[in-house]
């Protein structure tokens, strides 16, 4: 089960990075919840994967009796879980407004903080609303 | 007189320097060590040293800098930034001393940089010129480098020594210079050296420091700051001296600079960049004669280090009294002002004297001793050190006149302002510098036995006996020093002619430091803007690749480094029952169908069902809490990326979908290093302990049954509570970005 799991695990990573290396930032959203799923099962599985015993003390006991499934990794992902929904929720909103404002999904046309000016983005060339533009000062000029 | 402002900084140099003059007697006889502890855990003591080259700096530094905070009283006492000023001038004054009296290498250390950074802000002072602001910069930036470069050295020499302590260092001298490092120390504090005290090629910067107002040139330029770097190299000689390494760089540096800042100088038209280009003279021979090393040497750098304290700082002074006066620095117009300031001008001739060497003024000792020092050496150290003095000297002959016999006699020349005499403030210093440059020629034991023989014996690091005198018989130190006379008499008859063909050199001549340093400086800008440019493209799909991309050149890199493969290798898929093949298989497939598929109904339901997959392990493998939360979870997911979806346009047509092949290999390299990641993990021993300390306790001290909840809301309870102030901020957050969002713009997307 362990072999299976984690080559599962490698398929799951594998799809989400893919998704989120694209330009659409919908794909990006998608890939954020697969690799959130991924994480999660990683570090549930890291805890020791124990089946048909889950961690509860019966009644009259003080501890539980015989081997139980690891509780730790339980917890963490239990709250893991919840704060990748709060981050998922949150990017959702942020995704929405932005194509309600922009009016693009595409992460490269999402430029107002750093205008590209019609350059290509593989030539990296800063655009003009870059500090030190294309014309950097002279030590003269600048008073240096 | 500048007020209050004006009264605390004359009062402070002058109460310094009366305590280090009481403490002088007893200095001559012993240093003197003290101090506390500072960071313990490092080692490093705020520890003091006080031996003849501390008192010696210390006097200079103090006497000094009461000249010259009595001179800026009333030079600058009007300017409305005053108080601004006299706060970076105590700094700097502070720092000086500090670094002078640290007998602590990481101290020294500090008190370096604070001089740096304090001579920066006075340097660049008149904030408002642009060329103030540049040669502040310059200073900075040159001496900084250095002082970092400094800073490696001295960590090497600490750990080689196995202490900070300079006192210690100093005795280990034999065990460091045998060391293998002793090179990697030598070059790294000399970086340092030379770039504080200017030597070629790290020039540029001192005669650019003239922007400064000329007090603080006068101070800077004498007795501190560019004094800083021959103050170590002559605190280190004990310790890093006496090789041929340090006899060569040394001795070779110190001469081409003192040689090269004569002929400068004698090209300058602007008095103040005369006596700049004489200070790096000054700065080289002392450098030069560090290096040589002998104990003639020694004393005559030290006997020169005095002197040229003294003639410089009152001429300096005295030139910001004339251009104040005339409004004038420029050599050719002027002329005959001895009528109209006599007492400036008596201070001119003492000082000047003394720089030329004419007995009796204490110039003339320094000169002889170099002399002697020189030919003292052997081979060709001793035609190089003497040939190099004796050129400077000739030089400085003839500067001494250009600077303050050509302005004073003659008939009087006009110039922007009448001239007058200087007020009394101003006055002072110089006059009371020149006047101490004659006496101690006159009574030359009286400095041998005070300042220059200690500081000799603590630089030498053995003591011997120092005798300073006027007259030592006719020798050949003699001979060479009338030759000197004749020599530099016959320069300054002919300087004017000499300055033109300079000048014309100057034109022709394609080295350039200065516009070297501009071009440096701009290459370095253009670079961080292609840098800059190539980095940090904008692009979020590159950050993400780079991320990624590094993720796994590290985790895979240190797999395949370390062999580490092996691991997981035992693990076999026996006896997994066909309902875990379904689950996993149903979360690849979903994994797969959200990559492949174009429609968002269909992307968001394969995440779903890769959700729900998960949720099926939990279930599996004893976490129902954990599968109950995915389960809502997930089903929150789906109806919230359908409900955005009503207003989110399409996916783009699987035709306009691009394979992306690059990003396919660094998404298949991480799915690789997860699953190695995973094997490896799950193969190794497992550390149980945590998870057997909250099932012992989760029912005694928490009195609850499931433990995975006593963890949550008992033991962890802070984590929980932060996992909720998440959600809430995250709530509060989308809230915000959802209300008042603006009407949908059209656009061809929804097409």
């Amino acid at each position: 089960m362990e072999l299976l799991l984690a080559i599962t695990l490698g398929i799951l990573v594998s799809t989400s990075v893919y998704l989120m290396l694209d330009r659409n930032v919908l794909r990006f959203l998608f890939g954020l919840v697969l690799l959130s799923n991924a994480v999660n099962l990683l570090i549930f599985a890291g805890g020791r994967l124990t089946a048909g015993a889950p961690p509860l003390i019966a009644p009259g006991e003080y501890a539980p009796t015989g081997v139980v499934a690891n509780a730790l990794p339980q917890a963490l992902v239990l709250t893991a879980i919840v704060i990748g929904f709060g981050l998922l929720a949150f990017t959702l909103a942020l995704v929405y407004r932005t194509f309600m404002t922009l009016g693009t999904v595409n992460s490269d046309e999402m430029r107002i903080a750093e205008p590209m000016d019609d350059k290509d983005p593989g030539t990296g060339k800063p655009g003009p609303g870059r500090a030190d533009p294309q014309h950097p000062a002279t030590g003269q000029e600048a008073g240096l | 007189m500048g007020g209050p402002a004006g009264w605390v900084s004359i009062a402070f140099p002058a109460i310094l320097f009366l305590y280090f003059l009481g403490l002088m007697p007893q200095v001559a006889l012993a240093p003197v060590l003290g101090g506390i502890d500072w960071v313990p855990s490092l080692g490093i003591r705020l520890a003091v040293l006080l031996d003849g080259l501390s008192m010696t700096f210390a006097l200079l530094i103090t006497g000094i800098g009461l000249a010259v905070t009595l001179y800026s009283a009333r030079y600058l006492g009007d300017h409305p930034d005053y108080p601004r000023f006299v706060c970076y001038l105590l700094m700097f004054m502070v720092g000086m001393l500090g670094l002078v009296l640290s007998d602590d290498l990481i101290m020294l250390f500090v008190f370096w940089e604070v001089t740096t950074i304090s001579s920066y802000l006075l340097i660049g002072f008149n904030a408002d010129s642009a060329k103030s602001r540049r040669s502040a910069l310059q200073a900075l930036l040159v001496t900084g480098t250095g002082g970092l470069a400094m800073l490696g050295g001295m960590i090497i020499l600490g750990n080689v020594a196995g202490t900070f302590q300079l006192s210690q260092i100093l005795t280990m001298g034999d065990e460091i210079r045998a060391h293998p490092w002793y090179m990697a120390i030598l070059l790294l504090v000399l970086a340092g050296t030379f770039t504080k005290s200017a030597q070629v090629p790290f020039h540029f910067w001192l005669p650019n420091a003239m922007a400064a107002p000329t007090p603080v040139s006068a101070y800077l330029h004498s007795a501190t700051m560019v004094k800083a770097g021959v103050f170590l190299m002559a605190r280190m000689n004990p310790t890093l001296g006496g090789t041929d390494a340090w006899f060569w760089i040394l001795t070779l540096f110190g001469g081409v600079t003192a040689v090269f800042a004569s002929v400068m100088a004698m090209r300058q038209t602007d008095i103040k960049q005369v006596l700049a280009y004489t200070t790096l003279m000054a700065l080289g021979t002392l450098t030069m004669f560090i290096g040589a090393g002998t104990h003639y040497a020694i004393m005559a750098a030290m006997t020169f280090l005095v002197v040229h304290s003294l003639y410089k700082a009152a001429l300096f002074l005295m030139i910001g009294i004339v251009d104040h006066a005339t409004g004038t620095r420029e050599a050719g117009v002027l002329g005959g002002l001895s009528k109209a300031m006599p007492l400036t001008g008596l201070a001119a001739a003492l000082a000047a004297i003394s720089m030329a060497g004419i007995p009796p003024m204490v110039g003339f000792i320094g000169k002889e001793f170099m002399y002697k020092a020189g030919l003292g050496l052997e081979g060709f150290g001793a035609f190089w050190v003497t040939m190099m003095a004796f050129a400077a000297s000739v030089l400085m002959f003839a500067v001494g006149g250009i600077v303050a016999l050509k302005p004073f006699r003659g008939d009087l020349r006009p110039t922007p302002h009448a001239p007058h005499e200087g007020p009394w403030p101003m006055l002072a210093g110089p006059l009371v510098l020149g006047a101490l440059s004659l006496i101690f020629g006159l009574v030359p034991g009286v400095l041998g036995h005070y300042l220059v023989g200690p500081a000799t014996h603590a630089v030498f690091g053995e003591v011997r006996p120092v005798e300073l005198y006027l007259w030592g018989g006719i020798n050949m130190a003699l001979i060479l020093s009338l030759l000197t006379f004749l020599a530099g008499w016959l320069v300054y008859r002919r300087h004017e002619a000499i300055r033109a063909r300079l000048a014309a050199i100057e034109a022709r001549s394609r080295v350039d430091f200065d516009a070297g340093w501009d071009r440096l400086l701009d290459g370095f800008k253009a670079f961080a803007a292609w840098l800059t440019g190539l980095i940090q493209t904008g692009s979020l799909q590159r950050y993400m690749a780079v991320t990624f991309a590094t993720f796994v050149v590290l985790v895979g890199g240190t797999y395949i480094l370390k062999g580490a493969f092996q691991a997981g290798l035992s693990l076999s898929t026996d006896g997994v029952h066909p309902v875990q093949w379904a689950v996993l298989g149903l979360i690849a497939t979903g994994a797969i169908l959200t990559v492949w598929t174009h429609s968002r109904m269909t992307a968001v339901a394969a995440m779903g069902v890769v959700g729900i997959g998960v949720a099926l392990i939990f279930i599996m493998f004893s976490a129902p809490d954990v599968a109950i939360t995915q389960l809502l979870v997930e089903v929150l997911v789906v109806v919230l990326v359908s409900l955005a979806m009503l207003r989110l346009p399409y996916l783009p047509r699987r035709s306009k979908m691009v394979f992306r092949t690059g990003h396919a290999v660094i998404a298949g390299g991480m799915g690789l290093v997860t699953t190695f990641l995973t094997i490896s993990v799950l193969a190794s021993d497992f550390d149980r302990r945590l998870t057997t300390y909250f099932e012992a306790t989760s029912y005694p001290e928490a009195f609850g049954r499931n433990i995975v909840n006593v963890i949550l809301v008992d033991f962890r309870a802070l984590d929980t509570f932060g996992e909720i102030t998440v959600v809430a901020i995250a709530a509060i957050a989308a809230f915000a970005l959802l209300r008042g969002a603006p009407p949908r713009r059209k656009h061809e997307e929804e097409s």
